[in-house]
């Protein structure tokens, strides 16, 4: 690789020990895509957390923060594993959740800004069209690239941490305008009225496409999406596909037209999405033992108008007795729930808020399924009813409204 | 071990014996510690960035990865935790070797040598 005079220095250890061993990690990566060059990123946001790094991340961290390691660009943390505030509810381990306090300690020590959150797009940090970040969980991966116009790929923990300490990263995928151009469109027939048909769409198309640098491009759809909603379609693409990108005609910054989106090509395939295919997803999900006592909003963490959505359709219901309902969002949003009464709207009918988490890593998840005897689990996200199978679920994905329904009915239908 | 499906160390692995424990997996039941490991892709998410590492450091690393198709997740994985990794299928593993073959791996020449045929 071409190295500036800054990133020579830091080889020569201008920057510390720390930052000269993540650039020469660095390097070994970008050597493997054949990038040429490094650029310069202005935001980090990295997974970090005891259940997905284990004690060895744990030590690693806590070594490279003896060495000095400090962040050169405002970096947040991904959702954690472990709830302090319902930690012992949960039935979640006491060893691992010190540790993770230890982790959060070590990390904050490098200045890293413990947000844990997975929507830092919707709530902390926003990229413009062409800035270059370095991000991980692939739900944030692929709204900065499409929505925002950013440039990022798939950066695990060791990688974000590697480009907070250097403020860069290799020049490969994502970075690249090559491989920003679609690859193939897809007419969006079906109305999508909830949240969950947006994270089918996904399922459809990411099931269908699994390949890292598969961009589609979404067409003919009747009127402008929300934030939430681009969320869930982004979130269950890179979920079912591996996807970091997709383009929307008229929507997002780098798909003005059909033709734009494909950069000059034309598609080799075209899809189509209609009701029909959506209703063929939701009858597809077996309903096991008709178990439906496991109701989950998370994955990715609920956004303030998600939140008072859930709100309005939990008002004056009670979640059946021997029913679990789990929300997770950020601690950000949770105070603003708190201010703004949704907060205390879902916990009266007996919906348990979790904050700074995803459901899908929490910590013992397993134990807890099986201390419950869930058997099934419920939810309006795409994404987690993909990723939650080796947790031995059986998921059903249903539309937000029905979710509710289930919680507090006890009826799964 | 060649495997006919892709790999995740989340989804598919016990990140405690390093058996492939994924219900209905072709190879529940099989160790990768010590093996080298052909997968025709990579799978999941950003998770799989830390896994490598703490594998490695409970001693239950496979020896090498050799991917049809990969994706950045794996090679910064692999890379962190010192595991060599390479990509690029020519010809297709299941006309060489096959599980139990002993192979050398030179990964800078992108190259496979087989040793020893499973007995």
């Amino acid at each position: 690789m071409e190295l500036s005079s800054e990133e020579q220095a830091i080889l020569g250890g201008g920057r510390g020990e720390a930052a000269k061993r993540a650039l020469e990690y660095q390097i070994e990566v970008g050597r493997f895509w054949g990038a040429k060059r490094f650029v310069p990123v202005t935001n980090v946001h990295m997974m970090g957390d005891i259940e997905v790094m284990g004690d060895a991340g744990l030590e690693y961290l806590k070594g490279e923060a003896g060495r000095g390691a400090r962040c050169a660009v405002g970096t947040t943390t991904n959702a954690r594993c472990i709830d302090f505030a319902h930690r012992e509810r949960l039935g979640q381990d006491a060893g691992e959740a010190l540790k993770e306090r230890e982790l959060i300690a070590t990390l904050r020590r490098m200045d890293v800004v413990t947000t844990d959150t997975c929507i830092n797009y919707q709530t902390v940090y926003q990229p413009h069209l062409g800035e270059h970040v370095a991000w991980g969980d692939t739900g944030t991966v692929i709204y900065a690239n499409s929505v925002f116009g950013a440039r990022s790929n798939f950066e695990s923990g060791p990688a974000a941490l590697a480009a907070a300490l250097t403020g860069r990263t290799p020049e490969y995928g994502f970075h690249l305008s090559e491989h920003r151009k679609g690859s193939f469109t897809v007419e969006l027939k079906a109305p999508l009225h909830d949240l969950a048909d947006w994270g089918a769409a996904g399922k459809l198309v990411g099931e269908s496409h699994q390949n890292y640098y598969a961009v589609p491009v979404f067409h003919g759809y009747h009127r402008t999406p929300t934030a939430d909603e681009l969320k869930h379609l982004g979130a269950a693409l890179a979920s079912y596909g591996s996807m970091a990108m997709f383009h929307f005609v008229g929507v997002t910054p780098e798909a003005q037209s059909v033709e734009v989106a494909l950069g000059g090509g034309v598609s080799p395939e075209s899809l189509s999405i209609t009701d029909e295919d959506l209703k063929k997803i939701y009858s597809a999900y077996s309903l096991g033992d008709r178990d439906a006592r496991l109701v989950v909003f998370s994955g990715p963490q609920q956004s303030l108008f998600e939140m008072k959505h859930l709100a309005s359709l939990f008002k004056d219901r009670k979640i059946k007795s021997g029913t679990t309902c789990i929300v997770t969002t950020n601690s950000a949003i949770l105070a603003q729930c708190r201010d703004l009464g949704y907060a205390k709207t879902l916990e009266d009918a007996g919906v348990t808020i979790l904050e700074g988490v995803c459901f899908y890593i929490l910590q013992n998840l397993s134990q807890m399924r099986q201390a419950n005897r869930w058997t099934n689990m419920v939810s309006n996200s795409a994404k987690i009813v993909n990723i939650i199978g080796a947790h031995r679920f059986n998921t059903i994905l249903r539309r937000t409204a029905d979710c509710v329904d289930v919680a507090c009915s006890g009826v799964l239908r | 071990m060649v495997s006919e499906e892709g790999f995740s160390p989340r989804y598919d692995l016990d990140r405690w014996t390093g058996l492939i424990t994924k219900p209905g997996h072709k190879l529940e039941g099989t160790s990768l510690v010590d093996k080298i490991c052909f997968f025709p892709t990579a799978k999941g998410g950003i998770a799989a960035g830390w896994a490598f590492y703490d594998i490695k450091w409970k001693k239950i690393a496979p020896k090498a990865f050799i991917f049809g198709v990969t994706n950045p997740v794996m090679v910064q994985g692999a890379i962190f935790a010192g595991i060599p990794i390479t990509e690029g299928w020519d010809p297709h593993p299941r006309e060489v070797v096959k599980t139990g073959d002993w192979v050398r791996v030179d990964p800078a020449k992108k190259q496979i040598e087989v040793l020893k045929r499973a007995v």
